[in-house]
């Protein structure tokens, strides 16, 4: 190894580091300073070990009432883009080449429009109509975009599927219901419980299209911004503990599940 | 209801290209039928086409001597057996082969008992609870045939199903199969690549090439009497000749060929002053033979056994191929050698070419 | 659509075909074109609605370009959302080269791991981290000052705290697309750059960079869009002299209470990512079928 060589792979571990660094220590800081004493969320200078600020945060009503607005939410956004983004995908799946290109490229829209202008455009469409933000909103604005993460994830899957199962089933007299039933949605359960998940989980961490919707609803992400600016508490870092904690056993446990079935013989 | 089937000029276009044109046969009630040709001349279409997973772009396909036009592929009286076996991945062996009667309403305990009788047929008892993805290539197969048999059609598809298999279990399952089909008495029409499959299974083969139905024949005449240059070729091994006919008299034909002139039975298209060609079988070469004599330089003899196979070259270069009984091996040339042959007009055919 | 029909039958493609309907007329079209509709019409007081004074024009949009504070704010939320993209690039690039081409198969499950972990954790939680990390009274401010970098805590919040911040929160989304582009590059090719005596540079410039360009194009028409869209991390670390274009529509809808002028500057910040993503595309010479992975 010549001398440049090794002062240049030198600066690229310092780089790794500093990367690694930059990703976790902020969540690191955050999570750690929900035991400090200090009633403004840091970890310099230390003021003392304690757990209060999670029995403060548990004891706050506001907090599980948005809690509670987020997961009714999050239940409904699944209800909504669920069955919707499979019906695109399969649709889409049997266009001709021309209509798809246009299809798809209509389909995949809300991704790349900018979360507040989802929220602004459906909030204008049913002022109109003379429906204000609430939960009813918040779910079809978040829909409007998650049902796209849900069409991609089954479109993925549907790549990988063998039509001639559907022929077989049709063959031996299966009406058309029975083979989507009892053929097509088995083989695609695996992609609908991931785009579930999926979906819960953009669902509660939605903010920017949230914010326009909400009305006069205070879902989590609201919860906590407002918090930020109105009165943070190492109570905020509490619930942001608990909520990292959360979704990283979920992530975990997504990803073990995952690679056990990316191990098993398929047939 | 009978279960013939007939093919009236049907035809298929697939955007630009021609996968089926003008086919017209029929298959006769509990008949074993093949369809034999090269990959991609339209067997498979044909046979989604007799399942209705497609319809003819011309012509009609009538079962029973019903038309099936508009009959989707689940009010059609048959099944399918795919190229791929298509089993259901996420259902048991059982569930697999109890679907057809679950869709016709039939109560759990009938169809469990259906299925474990079905299981007891292909000799897969005690299998039903495992996965199709547990189970060998050759118990697949075996799901496959009784999974269509379930819902008791009356013709069954079979779209290559032991093209999968190795030569030994792809054997015994010809035979099974075979079986099957005598005690069931089910009309099936089945599709393969391989010849000496065809031939073995089948009461009778139509031979099919680039689209185009070439003749429809039993075994045996398909061998002894093929109806086109085509068919010559592709079903068995043959030594092809080509020249001018001379004369056409008496059901025999006269060629003359760079090796001199020849006689054979005079087929399809023989007609005197056209270009033609004979086709000789390997065991028809007799080496040394009077009449009919031909010379060729001998490359590889391979011993068989009960024969020699004779490998060489005609003097205007078309390939020999001469299967010598091992009790007349005594005369075999010696490799590198000019040796002669000479064969019976009668085990020789004369096609116009065409 | 005719094999729609074929494969699933008249009732489930009829159900198919609503349910996408739905979804595309109801919420993705109606709402756009209902944003246009009220960009282009003036405010007006519920009586005054449907009168003679109730006519399309371009006044909200001429609004924009007219107000220096807000025609400011626009284009600076412009380069900030570019420079947001670019910073992320750089930040990305040695590392998803790294995890393409150099990392074994153990390194790299373990850092994909851990690149993930953060993204699935909420935007505005990794905000708050930032608001946190950055406070006056900060643990950032407290450690430059006990090493005696700085003498008095500097208020970090502003232009800085907010590209930091963004940077953080969009990093995965030029990660991943560059990182699948430069797997499919063939180790080969570096290696023949480099028998060839190319220099780092040079293979890097000429070599998995254009490679890479489809990827590099997805990576920046994402973290550009999120950022210009991006209303929590101005929002909770911006300063006074430092809000975002988003900040502004926000103020028409909630604070100014004329939601037709906050509609036009809707359109327009949507009307400029929608350009950003297909003039980006359209240079990279990417299909928009393989923006979406
Ligand atoms: N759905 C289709 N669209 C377009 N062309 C098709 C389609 N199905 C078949 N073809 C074409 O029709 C021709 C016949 O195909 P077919 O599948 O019937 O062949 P095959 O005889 O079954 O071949 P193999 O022995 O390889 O299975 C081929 O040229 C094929 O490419
Ligand atoms: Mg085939």
């Amino acid at each position: 190894m010549s001398g440049s060589e090794r002062i240049f792979n030198a600066l690229f571990w310092l780089y790794l580091v500093a990367f690694g660094l930059y990703l976790f220590a902020p969540l690191i800081i955050m999570g750690a300073a929900a035991f400090n004493e200090s009633r403004f969320p840091t970890v310099i200078p230390w003021q003392g070990t304690t757990t209060d600020w999670f029995a403060a945060m548990w004891a706050d009503r506001t907090m599980w009432q948005s809690l509670w607005t987020s997961l009714i939410v999050a239940v409904c956004v699944v209800v909504v883009a669920v069955p919707i983004g499979t019906a695109a995908a399969l649709v889409l799946t049997s266009l001709h080449a021309r209509a798809k290109g246009f299809a798809y490229a209509l389909m995949v829209s809300p991704l790349l429009t900018p979360g507040v202008v989802i929220g602004i455009s459906t909030l204008i469409l049913w002022r109109q109509l003379g429906i204000g933000g609430g939960i009813f909103l918040i779910v079809l604005a978040q829909s409007t975009f998650i049902i796209c993460y849900v069409m991609l994830m089954v479109m993925a899957r549907l790549q990988r599927f063998d039509r001639t199962q559907e022929e077989a089933a049709l063959g031996l007299g299966a009406s058309k219901v029975m083979v989507f039933r009892r053929v097509t949605l088995p083989f695609l359960r695996p992609a609908l419980l991931a785009a579930s998940g999926l979906a819960v989980l953009q669902s509660v961490e939605n903010y920017n299209t949230t914010l326009f919707v909400r009305g006069f609803e205070t879902p989590l992400t609201v919860f906590i911004a407002t918090k930020v600016r109105t009165g943070l508490t190492p109570a905020v870092n509490a619930l942001a503990l608990i909520i990292i904690a959360a979704t990283v056993v979920g992530a975990i446990a997504f990803e073990i599940a995952r690679r056990r079935r990316a191990g098993r013989p398929s047939p | 209801m009978s279960h013939s089937v007939e093919l009236a000029g049907i035809g298929m276009t697939f955007g630009t290209t021609r996968a089926v044109s003008d086919v017209t046969f029929k298959v006769r009630e509990g008949e074993f039928f093949s369809i034999l040709g090269p990959s991609g001349c339209g067997k498979t279409t044909i046979l989604r086409m007799i399942a209705g997973f497609i319809e003819p772009t011309e012509g009609r396909v009538l079962i029973g001597g019903r038309d099936m036009k508009g009959l989707g592929p689940n009010q059609r009286p048959t099944a399918m057996i795919f190229q791929s076996l298509a089993l259901f991945p996420l259902m048991t062996v059982w569930e697999n082969i109890a679907f057809g009667l679950e869709a016709r309403g039939v109560g759990k305990a009938e169809r469990r008992a259906k299925a474990e009788e079905l299981l007891r047929l292909i000799a897969l008892e005690g299998y039903g609870n495992r996965m199709p993805g547990e189970l060998s290539g050759g118990q697949r197969q075996r799901v496959a045939i009784a999974r269509a048999l379930a819902v008791e059609p009356g013709v069954l598809l079979l779209d290559e199903p032991l093209s999968a298999l190795d030569l030994k279990l792809r054997q015994h399952m010809r035979a099974e199969l075979r079986a099957l089909q005598k005690r069931t008495g089910v009309t099936f029409i089945y599709i393969t690549h391989d010849q000496s499959e065809a031939l073995a299974m089948s009461d009778r083969v139509a031979v099919m090439s680039a689209g185009l139905l070439q003749q429809v024949a039993t075994p045996r005449e398909l061998y002894d009497n093929p109806a086109t240059p085509f068919v010559a070729r592709f079903v068995g091994e043959t030594n092809a000749l080509a020249g001018r006919i001379t004369e056409v008299a008496g059901g025999q034909a006269r060629i003359e060929t760079a090796l001199g002139a020849l006689t054979g039975r005079a087929g399809q298209g023989a007609a005197a002053g056209q270009a033609g060609t004979i086709y000789i079988r390997p065991e028809a070469l007799m080496p040394g033979g009077a009449t009919n004599s031909l010379t060729a330089k001998v490359e590889r003899v391979d011993f068989e056994g009960a024969f020699a196979l004779v490998h060489g070259a005609f003097a205007d270069g078309a390939a020999l191929a001469a299967s010598v009984p091992s009790t007349r091996l005594g005369d075999a040339p010696a490799p590198g050698a000019e040796a002669r042959f000479g064969f019976q007009p009668e085990h020789a055919v004369v096609l116009g070419d065409g | 659509m005719g094999d729609l029909y074929r494969r699933f039958g008249p009732g489930l493609s009829t159900i198919f075909v609503a349910l996408v309907l739905v979804w595309l007329a109801g919420m993705v079209l109606a709402p756009n074109l209902m944003m246009i509709d009220y960009a282009l019409r003036p405010n007006l007081p519920p009586a005054a609605i449907g009168g003679p004074t109730d006519t399309y024009s371009l006044a909200n949009i001429a609004y924009l370009a007219g107000e220096a504070t807000h025609r400011t704010i626009f284009l600076k939320t412009i380069w900030a959302s570019a420079l947001v993209a670019l910073t992320t690039f750089l930040v990305c690039y040695p590392i998803a080269f790294w995890m393409a081409q150099r990392a074994t198969v153990g390194q790299l499950s373990v850092v994909l791991l851990l690149i993930i972990i953060p993204f699935f954790i909420n935007e505005v939680l990794r905000t708050l981290a930032w608001f946190i990390i950055l406070a006056y009274r900060g643990p950032l401010n407290a450690v430059l000052m006990n090493l005696g970098i700085i003498e008095a805590p500097i208020r970090w919040q502003g232009d800085g705290g907010v590209l930091a911040a963004m940077v953080y929160a969009y990093i995965l989304f030029m990660l991943l697309p560059i990182y699948n582009a430069i797997e499919s590059l063939e180790k080969a090719q570096i290696e023949a750059a480099r028998d060839l005596g190319a220099s780092p540079w040079r293979i890097h410039t000429r070599v998995v960079i254009p490679h890479a360009k489809a990827g590099i194009a997805t990576g920046f028409v994402f973290t550009f869009m999120l950022a210009a869209g991006s209303y929590v991390a101005p929002a909770l670390l911006g300063a006074p002299g430092s809000r975002w274009f988003t900040e502004i529509i926000y103020n028409w809808f909630f604070e100014g209470g004329d939601w037709n002028r906050g509609a036009a500057y809707a359109l327009v910040l949507l009307v400029l990512c929608l350009a950003v993503v297909l003039v980006t595309l359209k240079i990279a010479r990417v299909n928009l079928a393989d923006v979406a992975k």
